[in-house]
C-alpha cells in the first residue's frame, strides 16, 4: 500500500480551494475575458496542486547539491508545471485574441448561444403567444413557414463577401426584428 | 548500428514536428509549403505502416533522450498504437490532399459563398502538421503526463484550425469549443496531479503496476476524474452538446479531420486507461454502459432532427462515440477487439462523408437539404461517393460498419446481463435510425428534381475528388480485408487485456526494476535520486 506520507500544508490546500472555486464561478460567465481569467486562476490551483503532490520542499534537487540529511524537493513535478505553466500562457494568448476579434466583430466578447439553444428559443417564442393569433399579421402562415423565415445562421449559403459576413449577420437580425415587431 | 524497429517509433510524431517548423519558415512559398506537408505525412504514413508490421511481434518501447523508463518519458507502440496511428495517417493524408485540391478559388473574390471558402495556406500546413503530430504523440505514449501534452498540442492546433479567417460564426463556435477545450485538459491535468500524488509516478506501465495497490476507493475517484476528462474530449453524451455546435463551421477538411480524429483520440484515451490502468472495475464498466447507451439514442434522435447534412454528421458522429463505449464497457477481450475494430471502421467513413459533404458543397453551393436536390443526376460520381460511406455507416452488410457492429451484438449477447441486452438493442435501433437520417439526407439532397439554385455545370476539381475517392476505397478495404484487420484488433484487444504484455515490454528486467529505481512512499530524497541516477543512462 503507497501512502503518502507528506500531509500538505493546509495553507496551499485551501488557497488550492480558493483559486478552484473563484476560478469556476468566473467560468460560468458569460463574456470570454472573465471565462479566461476563470481558466487562469483555475489553472493556477491546478500548478499549486501538482507542487503540492510533488511532498514537501527540500533543497535543490541536484545531485551532490544538498547538505547531508536535507531531503531534496521532487523535480519531477516541477517539470510538470513549469510544461503546463507555458502551455496555459499559449491558450491564455489563443483566447485574448479570439476575446479581441469578437470584440472586433461584434462590440463584446460574450459567447453566444449555440444553434440548437437559439432553436428551441425561437419555438418557444412562436409557440407562446397562441392566444394572440387571431390579431396575428399573417394568419395565413404556418409555423414552419414562419421558421423557415427566421435566419439560421448554420445556413450559410447565401451570397455575399465573406468581409461583410458581420454585417450580414446584423442585417438579418435587423430584418427579422421588423417582420416580428 | 543494426536496423531496429525502435527507429521507427518517434518518426510519427518528429516528422510532422520539423515539417512544421519548415513549413512556417518557407511560408511565403506555398508550392515548397505542399510539398514538404505532403512529403511529411507520408513519410509518418509509412513509419505507421512499419511499425503496424512490427508492433505484432509485441510492443516496441522507446526511452525518449534514452532517459530511463519510471523517469523519464516512453513511447510505446504496441498493436492499439500502430493500428490507429495508420489509419489516422491514411485519413490525415487523403484530408491533405484534397484541402490541396480545395486551394483557393480561382479569382473568385467572392469567398462568402461556402465554394471560396477558402484556406489561409500559410497558416493551415504547420497548423495542420502539428496537429498530426499532437494526434501521434498521444497514440504513442506511454507516459500520462505526456498523454496531456498531446492533448494540449492537437486540441490548440485543432483551435486555430476551426477559427481560419476568423469569421464571425467560427469565432462563437471556436469560443464554445476552446472552453470546453480548456474545462477538459484542466480536468485531465487535476487528475494527473491527484495520480501522482497518490502513486508517484505518471508513467502508465508502473502506474498499471501500482494502482491495484491504493485504496479501491481513491482509485475509483481516479478513474472517473480521468472518465470526465476523456469523455469531454470523446464527446460521450451528457459531455458531447458541444460538439455538432462548433465541428459544422469550419471548412470541409478541417471539420473531417475533427470528425475523424480528434473524438478518437479519447475513445483511444479511455480504452487505454480502462484496460491498462483500470482494469476491474464493473460497476463504472455499468455506467459507461448506461452512458454509452444514451449517447447512442440521443445522439442519433438528434441527427434525425437536423436539416443540414453537416449538422447531421456530426450528430451520427456522437451517436456512433456510443458504439465504441459499449464495446470498452463490455471489458472483455471480444468487446475491446470490436471496438478497436469499429473505431478504425469510423475514423475512415466519418472522415470520408465529411469530405463528401465538401464536395456537395461545392457542386451544390449549400449544405441545406432543403436547398439541394437531384445532384444523383447532375453528379452521379458524387452520388456514389455519398453512398456507399453513407450505408457504410448504418452498418448495411457486407460493409464494414455492419462487421463492426456484428462483433459489438454478438459480445453483448454473449455477456448476457440485463443491460447489455438492452444496449444490444439500443444499438439495432441507433443502426436503424443511423439508415433513417442517411436516406433522408440522400433523398433530399440526390434524388427529387434539381433545385434551380444550383448551377448546372460546375466541375469537381479532380484534386478534391480523387482523396475523397481513395478514403471510400480505404473504407472498402476495411471490408474486404476484415479477417486479418478483426484478427489483429484481436490479438490487440488480448495483449491489452491480459495486463503484463505492455508492463513486460516496458519494463524488461521484471516488475521490480519501476520500483526498485524510484520509489517513493512519501519518500522524495530517493525519488529525486533515482531520477538523477535515471538521467545518467542519458
Amino acid at each position: 500500500m503507497i501512502v503518502l506520507e507528506n500531509t500538505p500544508p493546509a495553507i496551499l490546500v485551501l488557497a488550492i480551494g480558493v483559486l478552484f472555486a473563484t476560478g469556476v464561478y468566473l467560468l460560468l460567465e458569460r463574456p470570454l475575458t472573465r471565462v479566461l481569467l476563470g481558466f487562469v486562476l483555475i489553472g493556477n490551483g491546478v500548478n499549486l496542486m501538482l507542487l503540492v503532490m510533488g511532498g514537501r520542499s527540500g533543497a535543490s534537487p541536484i545531485i551532490g547539491n544538498a547538505p547531508d540529511g536535507v531531503r531534496m524537493s521532487d523535480p519531477l513535478a516541477q517539470a510538470m508545471v513549469l510544461t503546463s505553466i507555458v502551455i496555459t500562457l499559449a491558450l491564455t494568448a489563443f483566447v485574448l485574441a479570439m476575446a479581441y476579434r469578437s470584440w472586433q466583430l461584434h462590440g463584446h466578447d460574450e459567447v453566444a448561444d449555440d444553434v440548437e439553444d437559439r432553436r428551441v428559443a425561437r419555438h418557444a417564442a412562436l409557440n407562446a403567444p397562441a392566444f394572440e393569433d387571431a390579431d396575428d399579421t399573417e394568419p395565413d402562415r404556418t409555423l414552419d413557414e414562419e421558421a423557415a423565415d427566421v435566419y439560421d445562421d448554420v445556413d450559410d449559403s447565401d451570397d455575399g463577401p465573406a468581409d461583410g459576413h458581420a454585417d450580414r449577420h446584423a442585417d438579418r437580425h435587423a430584418d427579422r426584428h421588423k417582420e416580428r415587431p | 548500428m543494426p536496423w531496429d524497429s525502435a527507429t521507427l517509433v518517434p518518426l510519427p510524431v518528429m516528422v510532422p514536428l520539423f515539417a512544421a517548423g519548415l513549413t512556417l519558415a518557407l511560408h511565403r512559398y506555398a508550392r515548397v509549403q505542399r510539398i514538404i506537408s505532403v512529403t511529411a505525412l507520408a513519410a509518418a504514413l509509412a513509419a505507421s505502416v512499419g511499425l503496424l508490421v512490427a508492433a505484432d511481434g509485441g510492443p516496441i518501447v522507446v526511452e525518449v533522450g534514452s532517459w530511463a523508463v519510471p523517469v523519464g518519458i516512453d513511447l510505446v507502440a504496441d498493436r492499439i498504437s500502430a493500428v490507429m496511428l495508420t489509419v489516422s495517417f491514411v485519413m490525415l493524408l487523403c484530408v491533405l490532399l484534397y484541402s490541396l485540391g480545395q486551394g483557393v478559388p480561382e479569382g473568385e473574390d467572392d469567398p462568402g459563398t461556402t465554394r471560396g471558402d477558402m484556406i489561409p495556406v500559410a497558416i493551415f500546413h504547420p497548423t495542420f502538421l502539428i496537429l498530426a503530430a499532437g494526434v501521434a504523440n498521444a497514440f504513442l505514449t506511454g507516459d500520462l503526463f505526456n498523454l496531456y501534452v498531446g492533448f494540449e498540442i492537437l486540441l490548440a492546433s485543432s483551435a486555430v484550425l476551426l477559427t481560419l479567417g476568423g469569421t464571425a460564426e467560427r469565432i462563437r463556435a471556436g469560443s464554445v469549443y476552446i472552453i470546453v477545450t480548456l474545462v477538459s485538459s484542466t480536468l485531465f491535468l487535476s487528475a494527473i496531479a491527484l495520480i501522482y500524488g497518490a502513486t508517484g509516478t505518471v508513467n502508465m506501465a508502473q502506474l498499471a503496476e501500482r494502482l491495484p495497490e491504493i485504496d479501491p476507493t481513491v482509485r475509483t475517484a481516479l478513474q472517473l476524474l480521468l472518465l470526465l476528462a476523456f469523455g469531454i474530449k470523446a464527446a460521450i453524451f451528457p459531455l458531447s452538446a458541444w460538439l455538432p455546435d462548433s465541428y459544422p463551421t469550419a471548412p470541409a477538411p478541417v471539420t473531417a479531420v475533427f470528425a475523424g480524429l480528434l473524438t478518437k483520440v479519447g475513445v483511444y484515451s479511455i480504452l487505454r486507461t480502462q484496460t491498462l490502468l483500470f482494469p476491474d472495475n464493473p460497476t463504472v464498466d455499468q455506467v459507461l454502459m448506461v452512458l454509452a447507451l444514451l449517447t447512442m439514442v440521443i445522439g442519433i434522435l438528434g441527427a434525425v432532427a437536423q436539416n443540414d447534412v453537416k449538422r447531421l454528421l456530426s450528430f451520427t458522429l456522437v451517436s456512433h462515440i456510443g458504439y465504441m463505449i459499449f464495446g470498452i464497457a463490455l471489458a472483455t477481450e471480444a468487446g475491446t477487439a470490436a471496438a478497436i475494430y469499429y473505431v478504425v471502421h469510423h475514423i475512415s467513413v466519418q472522415t470520408a462523408l465529411f469530405l463528401v459533404v465538401g464536395l456537395v458543397e461545392w457542386r451544390g453551393g449549400s449544405t441545406s437539404l432543403d436547398r439541394l436536390g437531384g445532384l444523383a443526376k447532375l453528379a452521379p460520381g458524387l452520388a456514389v461517393l455519398f453512398f456507399v460511406p453513407a450505408l457504410n455507416l448504418a452498418g448495411i452488410p457486407p460493409l464494414s460498419g455492419f462487421l463492426g457492429k456484428v462483433g459489438l451484438l454478438t459480445e453483448g449477447a454473449t455477456v448476457g446481463t440485463g443491460l447489455a441486452w438492452v444496449l444490444v438493442v439500443g444499438s439495432v435501433v441507433t443502426s436503424l435510425l443511423t439508415l433513417y437520417a442517411v436516406v433522408k439526407a440522400w433523398n433530399k439532397a440526390f434524388w427529387q428534381a434539381p433545385s434551380e439554385e444550383i448551377e448546372s455545370d460546375v466541375p469537381l476539381p479532380r484534386g478534391m475528388v480523387l482523396p475523397t475517392g481513395a478514403l471510400v476505397a480505404f473504407g472498402l478495404l476495411l471490408t474486404v480485408a476484415a479477417g486479418p484487420l478483426y484478427g489483429y484488433a484481436e490479438r490487440a484487444a488480448t495483449a491489452s487485456m491480459d495486463g503484463h504484455t505492455y508492463v513486460d515490454a516496458v519494463f524488461p528486467d521484471g516488475a521490480d526494476r519501476g520500483r526498485g529505481e524510484s520509489v517513493v512512499v512519501g519518500d522524495d530524497g530517493d525519488e529525486a535520486q533515482g531520477s538523477a541516477q535515471g538521467g545518467g543512462h542519458g
